[in-house]
């Protein structure tokens, strides 16, 4: 029985997909799909973009993630919210808490609250231990919640830094191509964005738009590159627990699986297999 | 059961003695992975990675049984709980990094354990059940990481389970319905997320029992080995333990090494970026592709994009995306040689290399878009692999001539023993017909 049907079976399939593949490959010959503006002018995340937290003894530099940090409460958080952090985790960065106090009691942007017995709205300070406030943006565009921006997109913190430092003048040449894909009113030219054009405008323009307390020079490709920095934090805050621990867990897996070869050998010794 | 000359349990501890006569409990471990079990002394590492399937089970019981204890499995809650396992809970990252990376790691072992199968030809007689019931196994697993993938409720869990439910939608006449009532809704949504929380929780103590049936089917005939040849005497064999607790012991560590690695040093590698964005019902991704361990499978789902002799072309998909599984159930009836190893099958050896190629270009397509060239290159491979399973392995295993085979394991190892000679006492266990 199976087999008969098994091999008939096998063939049924077999004839389907052929019937499929001759099918899409006429369609595939005389109506080839037609190149599009993002399938030619698609920029990669540059390639060589590093930051120290990196590789399998990554650490965060501490200095790069608080000039981060200014770029995002100076420029960013204008539109964009960080819902997944709280004041309190900016202690990683190397605030005291003293300071982290101060940053959630001045912080721009309220936290909402509600009169229980009334139904009034208001604001309160933001303390400690409340998560970033809602940002809401009334222009184009919907801006995603960034803090976890660095993981939600290919090539991570590199794309965030590519898409910062990217914006241009849309090619004479993709132009002269495609006439249709002119860049709409309201939207903005930048071949790192997968479609080409985004609602945002450059948020970084000019060199020392953001005050740094450290002397560093706030050139927009560093600003860039410190926000980078500092959405990858943002995204993993135990990031680097999380290296540190995988090293002990795997130099002691290193030494325990020697002990367990030896064992093997040692019991297996003088008996072939 | 077992050989004649497997060892005896013999407690020497009292409160043992006393234990084995009212609960031999000891004595049933003794006899199924320890001195009590005799294994063929020839077996390689391939072997292996049964032992590392039960360890990757355990594993994500634990792991996932501590998760559970901080998720909320609510479709308003459900990311940003995942969110707080990340960042608030104590080691609550490595936690999810070890479930969500053990789901790919037990994937590669029971690849692994299956193409072992296939190459060996573990699946004939007398073990056809064992194979039975590992291919229920994979089934379930198949269900229990697709559930799971969707509790995180990102982007592609959500559109995961979009496309994935949706396919029962193919079914002739009640499909609608069907697909209703198994979302509990028209799309993706809470009824839906809380029902596979509960599915997901439950269906890996499903597969634990199905993991007894399978060893206790295994330990009738009692484990294969590279040469396919039966154990014939005592020499073909050594006790489990001490030997094979050492050797996989071993295995277990080089597992390990690998496993971590990617856990605290590649955690992200294998998911998605679209799944650290919340579910959005209105905005659908680029590519919606699930996740590794499905592609071979998807590849085949997306393969058939013309209807054919009046069948709709998903109709086609589903069927041959489930048959792509389901004709494993009739290798053992399929694959007719006598000779089980592929080492002295030269035929079927090449095919069985050419299957694993295609395996992989099928994964390929699968995790690439739906987009030319690769429909038709998916379309070539799934068409050798239905032609592989169903008409070229029955054809291979009537024509092949295989090459001469060892006398016995014994006689593998030591090399020819002309005192060799094989007593009545000692012939071959029956092989079912
Ligand atoms: C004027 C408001 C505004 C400011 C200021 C702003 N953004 Fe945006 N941003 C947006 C909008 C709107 C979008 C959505 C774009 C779209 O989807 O078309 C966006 C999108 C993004 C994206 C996602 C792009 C994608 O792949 O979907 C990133 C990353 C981003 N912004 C980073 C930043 C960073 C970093 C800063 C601070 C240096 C910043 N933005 C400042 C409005 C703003
Ligand atoms: C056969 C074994 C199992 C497999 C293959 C499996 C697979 C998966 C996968 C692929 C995910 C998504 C991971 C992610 O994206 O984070 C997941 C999540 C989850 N699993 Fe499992 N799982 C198994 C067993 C279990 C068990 C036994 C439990 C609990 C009793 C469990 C509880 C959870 C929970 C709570 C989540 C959601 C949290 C999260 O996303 O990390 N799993 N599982």
């Amino acid at each position: 029985m199976v087999r008969i049907f098994g091999p008939l079976v096998g063939l049924f399939f077999a004839a389907a997909l052929f019937w499929c593949f001759g099918n899409g490959a006429v369609q595939y010959l005389t109506a080839p799909a037609a190149k599009t503006a993002e399938s030619l002018f698609h920029k990669h995340p540059h390639e060589d973009f590093k930051l120290a937290s990196d590789g399998v003894f990554g650490r965060f530099d501490r200095a790069q993630l608080q000039r981060g940090f200014a770029v995002y409460q100076q420029v960013c958080s204008n539109c964009h919210g960080l819902k997944y952090v709280s004041f309190r985790d900016l202690k990683d960065l190397g605030y005291s808490d003293p300071e982290v106090k101060a940053i959630a009691k001045q912080w721009a942007n309220k936290a909402p609250t509600l009169d229980e017995k009334t139904g009034d709205k208001a604001t309160r300070d933001n303390l400690p231990a409340d998560h970033f406030p809602a940002v809401y943006y009334a222009g184009q565009g919907n801006p995603p919640d960034l803090s976890l921006i660095t993981k939600a997109r290919h090539g991570g913190a590199a794309y965030v830094y590519s898409l910062l430092t990217g914006y241009s003048d849309q090619p004479a040449k993709l132009l002269k191509r495609f006439p249709d894909a002119k860049t709409p009113n309201g939207l903005y030219y930048n071949p790192y964005f997968a479609n080409l054009n985004l609602a945002m405008p450059a948020p970084l323009t000019s060199d020392g738009q953001v005050t740094y307390s450290d002397g560093t020079k706030a050139t927009v490709p560093q600003m860039a590159k410190d926000v980078s920095a500092f959405l990858t934090w943002t995204a993993e805050p135990k990031l680097e627990k999380r290296k540190q621990v995988g090293l002990a867990v795997v130099l002691y897996l290193l030494a325990a699986t020697a002990l367990a070869y030896m064992a093997y050998r040692n019991v297996w010794a003088g008996k072939k297999h | 059961m077992s050989f004649p000359w497997a060892q005896e349990y013999k407690p020497s501890h009292p409160f043992m003695q006393y234990l084995d006569e009212k609960l031999p409990l000891p004595r049933f471990v003794y006899n199924a992975v320890g001195a009590g079990y005799p294994v063929p002394r020839n077996l390689n590492y391939f072997w292996n990675f049964g032992v590392l399937a039960g360890f990757c089970l355990v594993l994500q019981i634990v792991t996932g049984i501590i998760l559970a204890m901080h998720y909320a499995g609510d479709a308003k809650l459900a990311f940003a709980s995942t969110e707080h396992i990340m960042r608030d809970v104590n080691f609550g990252w490595m936690l999810r990094y070890m479930h969500a990376n053990g789901a790919s790691a037990f994937f590669v072992v029971i690849y692994a354990h299956i193409f072992r199968g296939f190459y060996f030809s573990s699946y004939k007689a007398p073990r056809e059940m064992i194979w039975l019931i590992g291919v229920a196994i994979f089934l379930a697993m198949m269900a229990t990481a697709f559930m799971g993938y969707v509790l995180p409720w990102g982007q592609m869990s959500f559109w995961g389970a979009q496309v994935i439910t949706g396919l029962f939608s193919a079914v002739p006449l009640v499909g609608e319905s069907l697909h209703t009532w198994l979302l509990g809704g028209f799309s993706p949504d809470n009824a839906t997320l809380n029902r596979f929380f509960s599915l997901h929780f439950l269906l890996p103590f499903v597969i634990a029992a199905l993991i007894i049936l399978h060893i206790w089917a295994l330990h009738i005939p009692g484990s294969s080995n590279p040469t396919g040849v039966d154990v014939k005497t005592e020499s073909d064999t050594v006790p489990f333990h001490p030997y094979y607790t050492a050797k996989d012991g071993f295995g277990l560590g080089v597992f390990l090494i690998i496993y971590t690695s990617v856990v605290f040093f590649a955690p992200d590698q294998l998911g998605h970026p679209d799944n650290y964005i919340p579910a959005n019902p209105l905005q659908t991704p680029a590519h919606i592709v699930p996740e590794w361990y499905f592609w071979p499978f998807y590849a085949i789902l997306r393969a058939f994009t013309f209807d054919f002799l009046f069948i709709p072309a998903k109709l086609m998909g589903v069927l041959a995306m489930f048959s792509a599984i389901l004709c494993w159930f009739f290798l053992p009836w399929l694959d007719t040689s006598p000779v089980r190893s592929g080492h002295y099958r030269p035929l079927f050896r090449k095919f069985f290399w050419a299957l694993v190629v295609d395996a992989a270009i099928l994964g390929y397509c699968g995790g690439s878009p739906a987009e030319e060239p690769f429909v038709m290159i998916s379309q070539l491979a799934a068409m050798y692999y239905f032609l592989h399973f169903l008409v070229i392995l029955p054809i291979v295993s009537s024509i092949e001539k295989p090459e001469p085979l060892p006398f016995s394991i014994t006689e593998a190892v030591l090399g020819k023993d002309d005192k060799a000679v094989l007593t009545p006492h000692h012939a071959p266990a029956p092989s079912a017909a």
